[in-house]
């Protein structure tokens, strides 16, 4: 009995291989960084104090007050969303065999993470913690308009 | 007759199952972050749409899921770093399913200082 052994499929190209490359070191670089961001960020938020309890547009606007966190929170925001939707990307290229499905899940991620990164950046860079004509008793105890 | 593979490096071991939980916690925490994104971004609508959304976080059910959330990352987390080992370290292979235990022991060990604090800020009692 003889064996058929398929033709070789064409290897990705140079250009597609390389951007491969980068994206498995992006997973390993940003998942460190991540650990520590992630790590801090539940620290201070659901461990230190009263936790979750705590957690209030007053609790937020004391956080976000001086650059630190809002830094903290900017850099986190963009690592996480492009780490979680390059791996989801490599569950879809795993799990959806019919090559459309495929094509518009991707591209579908990286425009739901575009949108978010968007967002996000927006409403850290504006954030302002004693806006006007809000209820006193819900602002920052360090807001004048309280 | 052709018998059934025996286990390799992968198939069915502690490679195997740790791989699998990757994807699954990986999959939680991705959809967690989307939502999460997305309540905070009303800290730019108004105090009281934050105050009202976060309100849920807060509750007994979303409290629990939090448990599952933080059990979710810290498993990640640990098993990233154990991934991170085996492609950069060059001991790292033969000590994976070692490491895996690691992982895990480490996991429970944080998680175990973390859910019960959880559970009174949830639940009311100590602060």
């Amino acid at each position: 009995m003889s064996i058929t052994i398929e033709t070789p499929r064409s290897p990705r190209s140079r250009k597609s291989a390389k951007l491969e490359k980068y994206g498995w070191l992006y997973m390993r670089a940003s998942g460190a960084l991540l650990l520590v961001l992630i790590f801090g960020h539940l620290i201070a938020n659901l461990f230190v104090g009263e936790g979750i309890r705590a957690i209030d547009f007053g609790f937020v606007g004391g956080k976000w007050a001086t650059p630190f966190w809002r830094i903290w929170d900017g850099i986190m925001l963009w690592l996480a969303l492009i780490h979680g939707t390059n791996g989801m990307r490599t569950l879809v290229n795993d799990y959806a065999e019919r090559p459309w499905v495929r094509k518009s899940l991707v591209v579908t991620l990286w425009a739901v993470c575009g949108v978010l990164i968007l967002l996000g950046t927006l409403v850290i860079t504006t954030f302002d913690p004693c806006p006007a004509n809000s209820l006193p008793e819900l602002l920052p105890s360090f807001c004048t308009n309280k | 007759m052709p018998s059934k593979p025996a286990g390799t490096l992968y198939r069915g071991k502690v490679g195997m199952w740790s791989w699998v939980l990757h994807r699954i916690t990986g999959v939680a925490i991705f959809f967690f972050l989307l939502v999460h994104v997305l309540d905070t971004a009303l800290v730019r609508v108004s105090p009281e749409a934050y105050n009202s959304v976060i309100a849920t976080y807060k509750t007994p059910i979303i409290g629990l899921g939090e448990l599952g959330l933080v059990a979710s990352i810290l498993f990640h987390a640990l098993n990233g770093v154990r991934v991170i080992l085996i492609d950069f370290w060059p001991k790292g292979a033969k000590f994976q399913n070692v490491m895996f235990w690691v992982v895990i022991a480490v996991a429970v060990i944080l998680f175990a200082g973390f859910a019960p604090r959880h559970l009174m800020h949830v639940f009311g009692g100590a602060k």
